[in-house]
């Protein structure tokens, strides 16, 4: 990071001063407690300090049962020697039990002290989303009259619409990092979601459909194309379609995926096998593969913490650094690998910014921000033409991926038979299942409908989850297995 | 919301804080309040090749509090919680629920539990459920390095072909809860945990990898298995993945180890919980009364039970003798709502019984409830079960096995295709292949599919393998008719 001296944007100087005016912290105080994290010789620390208040409300039976507030305020103290963390955190930000926690996190290391905390270095930050967070009683009335809306909506898409519930949560995390290495930065996030859920009931069949959207937004932003009626349609939508899907095809056979949330297909495939502390250990399936042939060469995948308003974007990871597009595959060559301050340090290359944590009670690892596929030039409609008998799925329940043997699964929560060229009989979930340095390989064509999703992704690993996002233009695997019942 | 923080008052005690919450709700005007106030202490070691790679030492606090309004048409009910035990955070925590409260519908179902069902958990009561033994705490921390230490060396040491791990874990934790409300209820208990593990990585000639893990876990140190049997176990579940291949779609009779039959037979449980049965948004909804499942499945839930555990074999600590009693790891002297746990016969030869209900979900339907509620820090109590088995059958696993001409043994499932609104099932899965009534080789990049309310009645062996290493135990399983999709 740049040491030259600048003066702060105002902005920046408002994430930490809320610290200090509403935590009584103090400058002097951070460098007591880094001092006393590296007293018995550490290489680095760095101190966490996290304040989080969340909002959920709910709308259920036509009824608002939900109405939750919580806060969470804490610091976590880390000290690296070579590979060895030690950790500790506090809920009780008395510098005394600052102190007592950065001593216990100081106990990872023994011996003297041998490295100084360097003076503290402000960076200057982006702005890629609004400072305001919404828990005013003026915008809790706007929020219930936003899920009353989707509420509404949702009921009136269908009659066979037995059930409904919609929910808005949010919340507002302040985040100031300082560390021995002078790393001094500060942000606030906001993070907002919209949740649907409905129950589609006919003579026969009973069905659910689910949809939500948001990101770091202001309320404004559910004002827009993202309307609660958006979000409540979609949701009823899908659960009246699965009231007549068929039993899904089992086997191998053509997959064409749909623009958008289906780039979770990359998260598992590819992502999470590039992190960069599963590689140092020689535990993933993609060690010691960059530079070689991952993908077909149609395939680019990035990922990118610097779009505005993004579920997954950050003006700084949690280690203070400021996030980047890193790109991962470039025409089916392995490039990188997504990195924080130990992985980048022990492995001698670039810190990506991918440093994030759940919470100041947790450790932090490269992680994923926003990853998606770029544009091919295929028109989407030509993609599904150039089908004889295959599956298009369009969207997605959650993913996971055994990161070592490269095995991946996801789930179809919406999908469509493709016969002859056309798109027919929606049908039922379905898994999809595949190894991922190979799956990429078998993508023979790439549409040029580049869609992010709506921002509803939580990824989770070792126990940690965090907010993400993925995308992906429309794509043709020639070869994917489904795990149907039907022929 | 924004807030400041004064340094927390530490004196305060759990109870009284609960205590507290509750009395200044009702001045506030609540017709009700129900408080619960968490304190716990946890320590974890990750070592890896043989080097302390994390190190954590913590403990945390924190209360939720639920407020209750009167009003014409039932109740009005919002919630709070926070980390910040200060004055002013308590202060925030009662402001605020007392004004969502204000925002929130009058729901005639809401309410805490008449006061005639509430538990009366006497001191005597708690200590013979046997939650807490302080060995846990007083294992020094090298010793636990030590054993996760010894217990990846075991794992390393079992075969040249492992060579690598993703390494081993050594956590101890304890919990202090307690439970306060309006209606005369107040319970207090502590819990102890204490638990090792460990993933090592085989790899095979061509360079493909495959990982597993396994692990001991106990309330007390007492219990725990040898570091060693343990690592030894774990190379064995690594090795015997090795060399993993597909098959090819076809229907045939599919085992699942007791690992896996927890999980696919626990849906049950949740298919009878009260919250989705009163949405319809469960396969068993309406079913009260009627056969679900085959008359060789009887499933129960009993959050009261309390083994009596050997100290024989190869534990942790050698030389042992006698018993010890130990409450289980779903074990607890009151459920969510304040009502004592109790054993529930669900599914009874495959009749459903009785539902998971808390107080909420037995007032909407009409039923008592059966002390099912679940309560975290924040939010109205869910549905949880405590522990849960299937009955078991006379069959060992080997018979079970030696009956399948051609066949899968499943040993891991992946992703989340389970939906238990219609049933529909399908999951990537990863086992060995039976051939000729023995287990032949490993098989990967597989999927399982079929529907739950088929499976449940064509469950056509069940083994005598009942052991309870979670809080739930189901032994080896046979189902037929399920559909393998592979190559």
């Amino acid at each position: 990071m740049a040491a030259a001296p600048h003066t702060p944007a105002p902005e920046v100087l408002d994430h930490k001063r809320w610290f200090f005016s509403h935590l009584g912290l103090t400058e002097r105080l951070f460098e007591r407690c880094l001092g006393e994290a590296l007293s018995a010789g550490g290489d680095f620390a760095d101190l966490y300090f996290e304040a989080v208040t969340s909002t959920s409300l709910g709308i259920d039976e036509g009824i608002l049962k939900t109405a939750a507030q919580g806060i969470s305020v804490g610091c976590g103290i880390r000290v690296l020697s070579g590979e060895r963390t030690g950790f500790a955190y506090t809920d009780d930000l008395s510098p005394e039990r600052l102190l007592k926690a950065a001593r216990t996190a100081a106990l990872i290391a023994s011996g003297p002290q041998t490295q100084r905390v360097e003076g503290f270095r402000e960076a200057h930050t982006p702005q890629l989303y609004p400072i305001a967070g919404f828990s005013s009683d003026a915008e809790l009335s706007t929020k219930i009259a936003l899920i009353e809306r989707a509420d509404k909506a949702a009921r009136a898409f269908d009659p066979r619409i037995t059930q409904v519930r919609a929910g808005l949560n949010d919340e507002l995390r302040r985040i100031l990092i300082a560390a021995s290495d002078g790393t001094y930065a500060a942000d606030t996030q906001p993070l907002a979601r919209f949740n649907v859920f409905v129950i589609a009931k006919d003579s026969q069949n009973t069905a659910r459909g689910t949809s939500g959207g948001g990101g770091r937004v202001t309320l404004d932003f559910f004002d827009g194309d993202k309307s609660p009626e958006h979000f409540a349609r979609e949701a009823a939508r899908t659960a009246i379609l699965q009231l007549g899907a068929v039993a899904a095809p089992a086997g191998e056979m053509e997959v064409v995926l749909g623009p958008g949330w289906p780039g979770v297909l990359l998260h598992e495939a590819v992502g999470h096998g590039l992190e960069a502390d599963f590689n140092r250990k020689k535990t993933s399936a993609f060690s010691g593969l960059i530079g070689q042939q991952v993908a077909s060469s149609k395939v680019t995948v990035v990922d990118n913490g610097t779009i505005a308003g993004r579920r997954g974007s950050l003006n700084v990871d949690d280690e203070g650094n400021a996030t980047q597009e890193t790109v991962l595959i470039e025409n089916g060559i392995l490039r990188g690998y997504l990195s924080d301050k130990l992985s980048s340090k022990l492995m001698g290359m670039p810190n990506t910014g991918s440093g994030r944590r759940e919470s100041y009670q947790a450790i932090p690892m490269p992680r994923m921000t926003n990853t998606y596929m770029l544009n091919g030039e295929d028109d989407p409609g030509d993609i599904i033409k150039s089908v004889k008998r295959g599956l298009y799925a369009v969207n997605f329940g959650g993913g996971q991926v055994d990161i070592t043997n490269g095995k991946f699964v996801f789930s179809a929560s919406e999908a469509y038979l493709i016969e002859d060229g056309k798109v027919t009989a929606p049908v039922k979930g379905a898994t999809l299942v595949g190894n991922g340095p190979e799956a990429l390989k078998h993508v023979s064509m790439v549409g040029n409908d580049l869609a992010l999703d709506e921002g509803i992704g939580t990824c989770g690993k070792a126990g940690q989850s965090v907010p993400v996002g993925v995308g992906m233009p429309t794509i043709k695997l020639d070869r994917m297995t489904v795990g149907g019942t039907g022929h | 919301m924004d807030f400041s923080i004064q340094p927390a008052e530490r004196a305060q005690s759990l109870n009284a804080l609960a205590q507290q919450a509750v009395e200044r709700a009702l001045a506030a005007g609540a017709c009700d309040a129900e408080a619960v106030a968490f304190a716990g202490e946890e320590f974890a070691v990750h070592v890896r090749m043989g080097q302390v790679e994390q190190l954590t030492e913590s403990g945390s606090r924190a209360v939720g509090l639920r407020v209750f309004f009167e009003s014409p048409d039932g109740q009005r009910t919002a919630s709070t919680s926070t980390s910040d035990l200060s004055e002013d955070g308590l202060k925030r925590l009662i402001d605020g629920a007392v004004g969502l409260a204000r925002v929130t519908g009058a729901d005639p179902f809401a309410g805490l539990p008449e006061r005639e069902l509430l538990a009366q958990p006497s001191a005597k009561a708690i200590d013979d459920l046997c939650l807490y033994f302080d060995d846990v705490d007083a294992i020094p921390a090298q010793e636990r390095i030590e054993i996760a230490r010894r217990c990846e060396a075991a794992a390393l040491a079992h075969d040249t072909r492992i060579q690598n791990s993703v390494g081993a874990d050594f956590d101890a934790s304890t919990a202090h809860r307690v439970m306060v409300n309006s209606r005369g209820f107040r319970g207090e208990y502590r819990r102890s945990y204490c638990g090792f593990s460990v993933t090592p990585i085989a790899q095979d000639a061509s360079g493909a990898m495959q990982r597993d893990y396994w692990y001991s876990s106990a309330r007390t140190a007492r219990l725990l298995d040898s570091p060693e049997s343990v690592g030894r176990k774990a190379a064995e579940r690594a090795l015997r993945r090795l060399g993993a291949r597909r098959v090819p779609t076809q229907k045939c009779p599919v085992v699942y180890a007791p690992e896996v039959a927890r999980s696919l037979m626990g849906n049950l449980l949740s298919a009878a919980d009260g919250d989705s049965i009163y949405r319809n948004a469960s396969m068993f909804a309406g079913k009260l009364g009627e056969q679900v499942g085959g008359e060789n499945i009887t499933m129960v839930d009993d959050g009261t039970m309390v083994f009596e555990h050997s100290l024989g074999g190869d534990k942790l600590f050698g030389g042992q003798q006698g018993s010890v009693r130990v409450g289980g790891f779903g074990t607890s002297p009151y459920d969510g709502d304040g009502l004592p746990t109790r054993r529930t016969v669900v599914i009874e030869r495959g009749i459903l019984k009785q539902l998971m209900l808390n107080t909420y979900t037995g007032r909407k339907l009409n039923m008592a409830s059966t002390g099912k509620a679940s309560r975290g820090l924040a939010g109205a109590p869910g549905i949880g079960g405590g522990n849960y088995f299937l009955e078991p059958g006379t069959l060992t696993p080997e018979q079970i096995i030696a009956d399948i001409p051609q066949g899968l043994y499943v040993l891991s499932t992946m992703g989340f295709g389970v939906n238990l609104v219609n049933g529909d099932y399908s999951l990537g899965v990863s086992g060995l292949w039976i051939d000729g009534g023995e287990l032949a080789y490993p098989v990967e990049e597989i999927t399982i599919a079929g529907n739950l309310k088929d499976m449940f009645r064509n469950v056509t062996a069940i083994g005598n393998d009942l052991e309870f290493r979670g809080s739930g135990a189901v032994p080896t399983v046979r189902i037929d008719g399920m559909t393998v999709a592979g190559s």
